[in-house]
């Protein structure tokens, strides 16, 4: 087990590096130079324009700049954006934020869509049946922006019962209603993930056999066929967590939370290549923690599956 | 630790006297112990007079600092604020004589080296501040910024400066300083108001990363506290010694992903003011059934017009651009599309500005279909035209319905060309890589004429974009610079706009309104010329 971790962590050297000189190539090499139209209707001064293709090292070759951006980021350092502003001081204000933001909508998508995938792979074809499948199909087919508006508008303003956007701190209370915009889309994929797999391992000769041994229902549902029936779902939700902090643009953006998602965006449209890359960088690393955290929680699951 | 706690008592306290005795000063004008909140955008620099030119910062920087002067926000007239006196010898060498009495927020003496001191850092070559470029009247200013032998495209850097001070400042006492300009210029004193002219503390040239982490100025509001992409925190500064002291007393400049983001916020109370609405709550008059008489309306200091790139043969005939200007109903675009909150443009010239004349761009500027075949008939051209233009911040739409006007005017196709960003869009205009028309529009830093005309059309001037170059406008703009009084100054930038619009290199649109929005709590709040809140105006219910 301890040998199959630190290879897995040994891994992710690779992939780290792999990913950072992706991001830096793709973001410094983009076409079109980053202080054009930062000045308004006006040109920037040349002193300006020099001072900062100096301070990002801009003249170096790409190879060059990434070198020196790789060694900085080292030794803790993520830069600075075109505005001084030190990188990791946005991180730190916005990573908490979107992490509340992944967790809640998380622990949405886990407690309504797995209660709902269980009840309806349990009894199926019956009136809950019915109204689970088509609330999902109804989940999926409607794009985000609008679950977001249509809930901001009415919960928020028609109703009053919410702010139309989360204040500055963003506690978990805020992030209920824009956690559950965010956990929409999966939610529904969820329940119908775990409704299949419940459905199947239904059928499942351990299952027989513990029934058949008379154990009370909810053993048998909540020990042999959940734990069995999660793997997929385990799965999904560890990969979701990585794009919901990463992809909560849109869910961002509607209730100005100040989060990761609409900080990228901006970046990317800003060319402050310093602060995408130092972003990405993290999510990468959101990524490959949350894939090695599901593989070992399978090992917990079901036993038989061992790591040596 | 010691110092920061004895900050933090010191402050609770002023707060906690303050809230006590709060409320009785002006029984007329409401709460004047309240805190409201404002739509900013996040300061692309740290927050120093010199270094922004951009509205997130140049707002919060506004409400922070008082130049020499001070421009009405409602009228754009020019007041006297810092500065006693104004004097000038034939409008080149200028003695400034200041009020005593004005305090920074450290509670230092604003004296007359604070400026001579901001105006020499800023123009500091080395230093690499936004604002530099508008201190090149004064004299000595090529000294401390030498220009790049190649332009910034070259390989080689712009040399060292020799010095770091211009020679044509010179502090007389504590309470006088004069400047010295390069060439007689009275519009020189109109463009003090502007924030990069604004004085710096003694501390800023002791400790710049402490300032940058606590800015400290010597206007009406004071800094408390900024935190980077969510908000910077103002409060009175009741040592204030201007005349136009707010009514309230905490100011939030709140910083939003987007304007689409605020507007839910101010519906529903939550954002007490946005000094522009987004397009899509403007649009089918959204705004009004939302906010009703929360609506805030006035026409600031911002023009629109149609750029061409004068290094494109093709737009070197000047029938061919009368034939344009010619053929776009202005009337009907801005009736149709903004629905009367812009105004067709007669000039170059804004209407607010002191000395504007109606209708000097004649016929040139009026839809008329048959003289618009004819010119282009004259011009010989036939092909097609583009009009190409970013397509956010709402531009998409008049440049569409202005290529149509001209398309089915003129008989020629004319199609809009939407560039990806505002960023590319720029940069093919600072490379000079227009193919076709372009848009273009201005907005005033100091309400004067010659903010209109001479960084626009001169030859070589910093935003002549389009190359225009014409050495009779050229000698008339100098003379107008250097006419030794303001009247004379203005006629003559009055002929040279007469003599521009006679060439045509840019067509006229329309001038804008600003459409705005207040939260219920406001009993007033007015928008200001420059597309700002006047916080002299704001009075919380």
């Amino acid at each position: 087990m301890g040998r199959y971790v630190l290879r897995r962590l040994l891994q992710m050297v690779p992939v780290f590096l792999g990913t950072t000189f992706g991001i830096y190539l793709l973001v410094w090499a983009l076409p079109g130079d980053p202080f054009a139209g930062k000045c308004g209707e006006r040109d920037c001064p040349d002193e300006f324009v020099a001072a900062m293709n100096e301070k990002y090292n801009l003249d170096d070759s790409i190879f060059v700049q990434y070198g020196k951006y790789l060694w900085n980021l080292l030794r803790g350092d993520f830069g600075e954006t075109f505005s001084q502003v030190p990188v990791s001081e946005l991180i730190a204000n916005s990573y908490p934020v979107t992490l509340r933001l992944a967790l809640v909508a998380l622990a949405i998508e886990a407690l309504i869509g797995v209660t709902a995938g269980v009840v309806t792979g349990l009894r199926r074809r019956g009136f809950l049946d019915s109204l689970v499948l088509v609330s999902t199909l109804f989940l999926i087919s409607i794009p985000v922006f609008v679950t977001g508006y249509v809930l901001q508008l009415v919960l928020g303003l028609e109703w009053g019962i919410i702010n139309p956007t989360v204040s500055s701190k963003a506690g978990f209370g805020e992030l209920i209603v824009p956690g559950f915009v965010l956990a929409s889309l999966s939610m529904a994929y969820v329940a119908r993930l775990t409704r299949a797999s419940i459905a199947e391992t239904r059928r499942a000769d351990y299952v027989r056999t513990a029934v058949a041994k008379g154990l009370p229902q909810s053993r048998v549902v909540g020990v042999h066929m959940l734990r069995n029936a999660a793997l997929p779902v385990i799965t999904f939700l560890g990969t979701d967590l990585g794009a919901f902090m990463g992809g909560a643009i849109v869910t961002e953006g509607i209730f100005n939370i100040p989060g990761i998602g609409g900080l990228i965006f901006k970046s990317i449209q800003a060319k402050e290549g310093a602060t995408v890359t130092g972003l990405v960088v993290l999510l990468v690393l959101v990524y490959l923690v949350m894939n090695l955290l599901v593989d070992l929680l399978y090992g917990v699951l079901d036993p038989r599956i061992r790591y040596d | 630790m010691r110092t920061t706690r004895l900050m933090v008592i010191s402050m609770s306290a002023a707060l906690v006297l303050s809230s006590c005795g709060g409320g009785g000063e002006d029984p007329g004008t409401g709460d004047a112990d309240a805190a409201i909140s404002v739509f900013n955008t996040e300061p692309e620099n740290p927050l120093v007079p010199g270094n922004t030119t951009e509205f997130g910062g140049g707002q919060v920087l506004d409400a922070m600092f008082t130049g020499l002067i001070a421009y009405d926000p409602q009228t754009t007239e020019v007041k006297n604020a810092v500065a006693d006196s104004i004097t000038d010898v034939d409008s080149k060498v200028y003695t400034f004589k200041l009020k005593p009495g004005w305090k920074f927020h450290d509670g230092t003496d604003v004296k007359a080296k604070n400026f001579v001191d901001a105006w020499n850092w800023t123009a500091y070559g080395p230093n690499a501040t936004q604002g530099a470029p508008f201190f090149s009247d004064i004299q000595g200013y090529d000294e401390v910024n030498p220009a790049d032998p190649d332009g910034k495209s070259g390989p080689q850097s712009a040399p060292q400066p020799t010095t770091d001070k211009m020679s044509g400042l010179k502090v007389i006492d504590d309470h006088t300083f004069e400047v010295t300009l390069k060439n007689s210029s009275p519009v020189f004193k109109v463009k003090l108001g502007y924030t990069v002219y604004a004085p710096l503390p003694d501390s800023f040239f002791a400790d710049k990363a402490a300032f940058e982490a606590k800015p400290i100025g010597n206007g009406p509001f004071k800094f408390v506290s900024r935190q980077v992409g969510t908000d910077v925190r103002l409060t009175r500064f009741d040592e204030y010694a201007g005349l136009d002291k707010p009514k309230f007393k905490d100011l939030t400049f709140k910083v939003y992903q987007s304007r689409e983001a605020a507007y839910p916020d101010l519906v529903g109370n939550q954002l007490d003011f946005i000094e522009e609405l987004p397009p899509s709550a403007l649009a089918g008059q959204q705004h009004k059934t939302d906010l009703g008489d929360r609506v805030v309306e006035r026409d600031s200091l911002i023009n629109q017009t149609l750029a061409f790139p004068l290094y494109e043969e093709k737009y070197q005939n000047p029938d061919l651009r009368k034939a344009i200007s010619m053929a776009i109903n202005r009337e009907e675009i801005t009736t149709r599309i903004y629905e009367g909150s812009r105004q067709p443009a007669d000039g170059l010239v804004h209407p607010l500005l002191k000395g504007y004349q109606k209708g000097q761009c004649g016929e040139l500027c009026t839809y008329n279909p048959e003289k618009a075949r004819e010119h282009l008939a004259k011009s010989g051209f036939t092909g097609t035209l583009k009009i190409i233009s970013n397509a956010d911040g709402g531009h998409s739409e008049w440049a569409t319905a202005a290529a149509n006007s001209i398309k089915n005017t003129l008989g020629i196709e004319c199609v809009f060309e939407p560039a990806t960003s505002l960023g590319e869009f720029r940069q093919k205009i600072n490379a000079r890589e227009m193919t076709d028309m372009y848009r273009a529009g201005w907005v005033a830093d100091y309400p004067s004429i010659e903010n209109f005309l001479n960084p626009i059309y001169r030859t070589g001037a910093s935003s002549n974009d389009g190359e225009y170059s014409n050495p009779e406008v050229d000698a008339k703009l100098a003379a107008a610079d250097t006419a030794p009084s303001e009247e004379e100054s203005i006629k003559l930038y009055l002929e040279a706009e007469k003599m521009i619009l006679n060439d045509l290199p840019f067509v006229p649109l329309w001038t804008q309104n600003t459409i705005g929005g207040k939260s219920d709590r406001l009993a007033s709040a007015k928008l200001s010329a420059f597309r700002q809140l006047d916080l002299t105006s704001v009075e919380v219910a």
